[in-house]
């Protein structure tokens, strides 16, 4: 009874703050001639809807599991909705979960990890979040929802970049690295996009975790055979950003702003060499049990001591998923990483609890 | 674990495949039926399948010479042993949710928090939940509907102009259930265990140690028992006395593999034991002797079970549409 990863179903979450573009992205996807048929998951139904889709209207009804976890909610119309949608195998390719647009994305993405026969039958590919370049910063001030739809991504869309100022521009994106520097960042103009920056990701796939370098690094690497829609230019230096200085709020390097921001930011900590699994895994159980609610996302590859292969492992909140993935080469640094990314993190015990685990 | 059984019945089924996902096996009056996932409802082993709605059937409910489905087009439709569909509701393209067959030719169904309950005479009647129900069950005695809900059950009297009675326990609800004796009313629940109540006094009963969600149960023929789906074993409740608090379920069917489908026979101690792995196997309760119906087939998840009013048949179906009718020596 077994399913592979490939045989489940993909599922694209797609955030946005109200306004931002969402609906311009999902008629997109479902209007380019690839051939796929989507069931689509929608609040509201808007102008949306081909012929060829599924298109399930949703009433966002978010529940806390009875298991002690207060961060461990779940989206209980999802699980109805994927169970009965799963009865019609064949009759679609991939979901796409449409949120509205204050809503927080960690529900719908524990849903998968949570609910055992989702996930048996489907996957999560990505979180896919579209922010509005003119009006992302001012949201990111006062609405905590844009905030978190930024912190949970795996691809963000900054939309609407013809409105916005080169200098302006350059200032939000500052704005979005300050909080998730790993998310992969595109700028787009009514959401033009090649659907394979969207699409069957696998950012939840421990096989696809292959590096977690901040995108903009990872970006650089991709100038070659790709425009103005990877990381903007002068993102060519490290901004790995632990290591600044906590108290200045933003740097300029080369003519590029780097910001911290204030409740939410990403924490990476890397060691030269082994960890030991008799001291990591409880360490990271307990950090979870105990900061879960703080912690939106985590991702870490380890070099566990005496052993061959890589672990990787990601969570939402208190939720890991971990496992031993292909093994280290040998010209490969055995280098243990994990990053988090979540609210008021306290980087220098995060950092000392990891240094704690070094085999 | 046991030896295999070394009973069979298997070459008193005969085989039949669908191809499509079974939502319901059994005997509509004496007519074999099945009700497909993509829409289809198979009366009777020769006619062409009926497809009443638009599209798909999301649920099915049936009781002797009914069947409700409710569909993806938002309607609610009955059929009979004639096999003419009626439409009894229509909820303006929503999905349907839950559906429940009542006394008196009455049937219940819920799209998102809307509740309508329809008597026999036609009259409908709506209630809204407090959030979507996923459960819809009548009380074996007078006119009242039971909704599972995101914590708690309600207790609906359609025809009693009062507010409905809630029966509290926090989590989510998936269906609901009333004892044949009216004294208990079960619930199953997201986070793998079973809810109950005694109805006399709304005292609590929890049933838990489950792998996995219990999607199908069924009642013995003298209500004293309560067969569940989600482990390994068919668990099968005491329901005599003050029901289960405090004594230890019986499990029957022991396998490596999870029960997705129960079904006790109407008249006599046997369950009906459908597998994640296809297999199927009856259980007599008395000596938990075991007789082989079906040996995988396909390997998909029986998903469906149903006996004929008299126990002599039996009609099962699975995820990929493989099926089967045993047929037991009279």
């Amino acid at each position: 009874m077994s399913t592979t990863m490939t045989d489940k179903i993909p599922v694209t979450v797609l955030t946005g703050y109200l306004g931002a573009g969402k609906t311009t992205l999902l008629n997109r996807i479902l209007s380019e001639p690839h051939g796929k048929k989507y069931a689509v998951i929608v609040n509201e139904f808007g102008e949306i809807g081909i012929d060829n889709d599924l298109v399930v209207g949703a009433d966002e009804e978010v529940f806390e599991m009875n298991n002690g976890c207060i961060c461990c909610t779940v989206r209980g119309d999802l699980i109805r909705i994927i169970e009965t949608l799963m009865k019609r195998k064949g009759r679609f390719d991939a979901i796409i979960v449409e949120t509205t647009g204050l809503a927080d994305p960690a529900p719908v993405a524990q849903t998968f990890f949570v609910d055992q026969d989702v996930g048996e039958k489907a996957r999560l590919d990505a979180v896919v979040t579209v922010a509005d370049a003119k009006w992302l910063a001012a949201r990111l001030k006062d609405a905590p929802e844009a905030k978190n739809q930024i912190a949970f991504a795996d691809v963000i869309l900054l939309n609407k970049t013809d409105l916005v100022s080169p200098e302006e521009l350059r200032e939000v994106e500052a704005r979005i690295r300050g909080i998730n520097p790993y998310a992969r960042l595109h700028r787009t103009q009514k959401c033009q996009i090649p659907l394979a920056e969207v699409l069957d990701r696998g950012a939840f796939d421990l096989e696809r975790i292959l590096e977690i370098e901040p995108a903009f690094l990872e970006a650089d690497d991709h100038h070659h055979h790709d425009h103005d829609h990877e990381c903007g230019p002068g993102c060519t230096h490290d901004h790995h950003h632990h290591g600044h200085d906590q108290h200045g709020h933003h740097h300029h390097h080369g003519g590029l702003k780097h910001y911290h921001d204030e409740e939410m930011q990403s924490v990476s900590i890397a060691h030269e060499g082994d960890v030991d699994p008799e001291k990591f895994m409880p360490w990271i159980n307990d950090l979870v049990q105990a900061e879960g609610p703080s912690i939106l996302r985590s991702k870490g590859i380890l070099a566990f001591a005496k052993e061959p292969k890589r672990f990787v492992f990601q969570g939402v909140h208190m939720i890991l998923d971990g496992d031993l993935q292909r093994e280290w080469r040998p010209d490969e640094k055995r280098v243990s990483r994990i990053v988090f990314i979540g609210r008021n993190l306290n980087e220098d015990a995060l950092r000392k609890g990891f240094l704690s685990c070094v085999a | 674990m046991p030896a295999a059984p070394v009973q069979t019945l298997v070459d008193r089924v005969t085989t039949l495949a669908f191809d499509r996902f079974v939502l319901k096996a059994g005997f509509l009056g004496d007519d074999l039926l099945f009700v497909f996932a993509d829409g289809g409802i198979q009366l009777g082993r020769e006619a062409a399948p009926l497809h009443p709605h638009a599209d798909s059937i999301l649920v099915a409910a049936h009781a002797g010479t009914r069947l409700v489905t409710g569909g993806d087009d938002g309607r609610v439709f009955e059929t009979g042993p004639a096999g003419k569909p009626a439409e009894i509701g229509n909820e303006k393209g929503r999905w349907i949710d839950a559906v429940a067959i009542g006394p008196e030719g009455s049937a219940a169904w819920s799209a998102g928090k809307t509740v309508t309950v329809r008597d026999g005479k036609g009259r409908l009647k709506t209630l809204t939940a407090p959030s979507t129900p996923q459960g819809l069950a009548f009380a074996p005695k007078g006119f009242r509907l039971a909704i599972a809900h995101i914590d708690g059950v309600t207790l609906w009297f359609p025809n009693v102009d009062a507010e409905p009675e809630r029966l509290t326990w926090k989590g989510p609800h998936l269906d609901t259930s009333f004892s044949p004796d009216n004294r208990f009313l079960i619930t199953s629940m997201q986070e793998n265990q079973l809810h109950g109540w005694r109805l006399a006094d709304k005292g609590h009963m929890r049933m838990s140690g489950y792998p996995a969600k219990t999607r199908s149960w069924s009642w013995s023929h003298d209500g004293l028992w309560l067969a569940t789906s989600g482990a390994e074993a068919a668990i099968i409740w005491p329901f005599a006395k003050e029901g289960p608090t405090g004594k230890a379920p019986r499990e029957c069917g022991i396998r490596p593999a999870k029960v997705t489908a129960v079904a006790f026979h109407p008249r006599a101690l046997v369950l009906a034991i459908g597998y994640e792995d296809g297999w199927v196997l009856l259980v007599r309760l008395t000596d938990a002797s075991e007789l082989l119906v079906r040996a995988g087939g396909d390997g998909t998840p029986i998903t469906a079970l149903g006996w004929d009013r008299d126990g002599k048949r039996l009609a099962f179906g699975s995820e990929s549409g493989g099926a089967g009718l045993l047929a037991l020596p009279v």
